[in-house]
């Protein structure tokens, strides 16, 4: 925001409503994470059809926001950084959606894996990778209401983070399937459980470069592609030399 | 130096020695300032225009946007008590100086304003006036193709050839629009100013000039002014802010719609109080 406002007040009302209600559908896919993994440390199959069922409320808000986001375009046909807030609005929710189908999918997966005693090493390296995932998701929701430039590029810094732990727990689990080819239908469970989890960090850092996008216009792949385009013209300018 | 393709006579009436204007542009405009009766209605507004693109002038009533456009064919040499300082190169030369042919300029920087106001003649005659009074048709058959392919650029010829005897204002509003665009177009000027074309018009005909202008810039460069965002961004390449008889901002219409760089620009484009 530039801070002063519309002279047509119901637009900041509804910019304001849009941003409110991006913040209600983050925060809610963050506890879908945290009942989740919660789920399954616990085995708590209860919990887990809870997280299930309580996905349609997520999705509901996305096409609540997908109508937003036309009604506004017809009526309020905005500019500049209005309309970079109500186009990156449009993407910001197809992540937040993602991110809670992939939630439920950690949920249906703790169902269908049963015993709840087996292998808990890997349920605990699934919950610090969660751990991670759902801190870079807060993050980047607050990052979003502040539109704060510099901690939505934190967000993007610890996408690593959760691709290490990714491939840690992929060997852990390797070496569970070997010692015991019984386990190895359980652990699939587990690898896509980490691949889901990675993927809501990708839904993360894709939201922290909207948050950047709406406050300078660019995206930070943008901005990175002219700083490769710039230092490709300083190989060419060499090769040429030589 | 080879003459330019032009067959009016060359702006400055001593026929100087013609440099091309500096970096491409049809015409460049360097730290121009207007005063009525005193009072500084315009400073330091220094904008080049690019050949075959459409300009946008925007900025809020009474910011200077017409004042510019005035300049640009000497329109407010005759307004009582303007005072207009600074250098427009267009063709080699400076709009400005004394010794400019003033009817010449004027055939080469034709202007459309915000009320279509077709002389009280018929259409035939308002389109042929112009190419008559310079020189621009040799007799009545060469006539009647300019008065037929001005028409027809404007896209109003289907709708008017078997009625060019009637009066230029017995037509819509939208079509005495088109009628004054090509009447503009009929002595084959280079620049087009357009001042509100659209204000009085309707979703329609506003639509149509639209889509003319687009057309048009394939052969013409065209300044607009206009008061609807959405139009600037639809029909121009280049947009210039005007802000308190400044030049704010200036760039291609798709950044200063998206990403505007002066935070005035971006109040007065999404509607902000400044
Ligand atoms: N003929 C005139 N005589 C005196 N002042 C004028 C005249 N035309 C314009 N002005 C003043 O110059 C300023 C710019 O006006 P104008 O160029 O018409 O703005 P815009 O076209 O952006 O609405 C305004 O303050 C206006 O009052
Ligand atoms: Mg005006």
């Amino acid at each position: 925001m530039t801070g002063s406002e519309h002279i047509v007040k119901a637009m900041d009302h509804e910019l304001a409503h849009l941003d409110h209600v991006i913040a209600e559908m983050g925060g809610l896919a963050e506890r879908q994470l945290e009942d989740a993994v919660e789920a399954l440390v616990r085995g708590d199959f209860t919990l887990a059809k809870k997280v299930i069922a309580k996905d349609v409320e997520i999705d509901d808000l996305e096409s609540e926001i997908a109508q937003f986001v036309v009604r506004f375009l017809a009526r309020r046909q905005p500019m500049a950084d209005d309309l970079r807030a109500i186009v990156a609005g449009l993407k910001i929710a197809a992540n937040i959606e993602r991110i809670g189908d992939y939630a439920k999918n950690i949920a249906k997966r703790t169902l269908v894996i049963e015993d709840p005693t087996q292998l808990q090493s890997a349920r605990h390296a699934i919950a610090r990778m969660a751990k991670v995932v759902q801190e870079m998701i807060s993050g980047v929701l607050g990052a979003y209401i502040a539109r704060d430039v510099a901690q939505a590029k934190d967000v993007l810094a610890r996408d690593s983070e959760v691709d290490q732990l990714n491939t840690s727990l992929f060997r852990e689990l390797l070496t569970y399937m070997m010692e015991d080819p019984r386990q190895i239908s359980r652990c699939t469970h587990f690898l896509f459980m980490a691949k889901n989890l990675e993927r809501m960090g990708d839904h993360a850092t894709g939201i922290a470069e909207q948050v950047t996008f709406i406050v300078t216009g660019e995206t930070p792949r943008e901005e990175r592609a002219k700083q490769d385009a710039s230092s490709a013209t300083v190989l060419d300018s060499s090769d040429s030399s030589t | 130096m080879s003459m330019t393709e032009n067959t009016a006579t060359s702006l400055n009436a001593a026929a100087a020695n013609s440099a091309p204007t500096q970096g491409g542009a049809l015409l460049s405009a360097r730290d121009i300032e207007v005063a009525y009766s005193g009072k500084v209605a315009l400073s330091g507004v220094s904008l080049d225009i690019l050949p075959n693109q459409v300009t946008a002038l925007i900025g809020p009533s009474g910011c200077g946007k017409s004042t510019f456009l005035r300049c640009l064919n000497r329109m407010n040499d005759v307004i009582p008590g303007a005072k207009v300082s600074g250098e427009i190169m267009f063709d080699g030369h400076d709009i400005l100086g004394a010794d400019i042919d003033v009817v010449s300029l004027r055939r080469r920087v034709g202007m459309v304003f915000q009320k279509p106001n077709p002389f009280p003649k018929s259409i035939y005659d308002n389109i042929a006036y112009g190419p008559k009074i310079h020189g621009l048709a040799p007799n009545r058959d060469a006539l009647d193709v300019i008065v037929r392919d001005s028409l027809e650029r404007a896209g109003l010829w289907g709708e008017v050839h078997d009625r060019l005897k009637s009066p230029g204002t017995s037509l819509s509003g939208g079509q005495q629009q088109r009628l004054c665009i090509a009447r503009a177009i009929a002595v084959k000027p280079d620049l087009i100013l357009m001042d509100e074309p659209c204000s009085s018009l309707d979703p329609i005909a506003t639509a149509r000039i639209e889509e003319l202008i687009d057309e048009l810039r394939e052969r013409y460069t065209i300044i607009i002014v206009t008061h609807s965002m959405q139009q600037a961004a639809r029909v121009s390449q280049k947009t210039a802010f005007f802000y308190l008889g400044e030049l704010v901002e200036t760039g291609e219409t798709d950044d200063i719609f998206t990403r505007p760089a002066d935070k005035r620009t971006q109040a007065y484009i999404t509607g902000r109080v400044g």
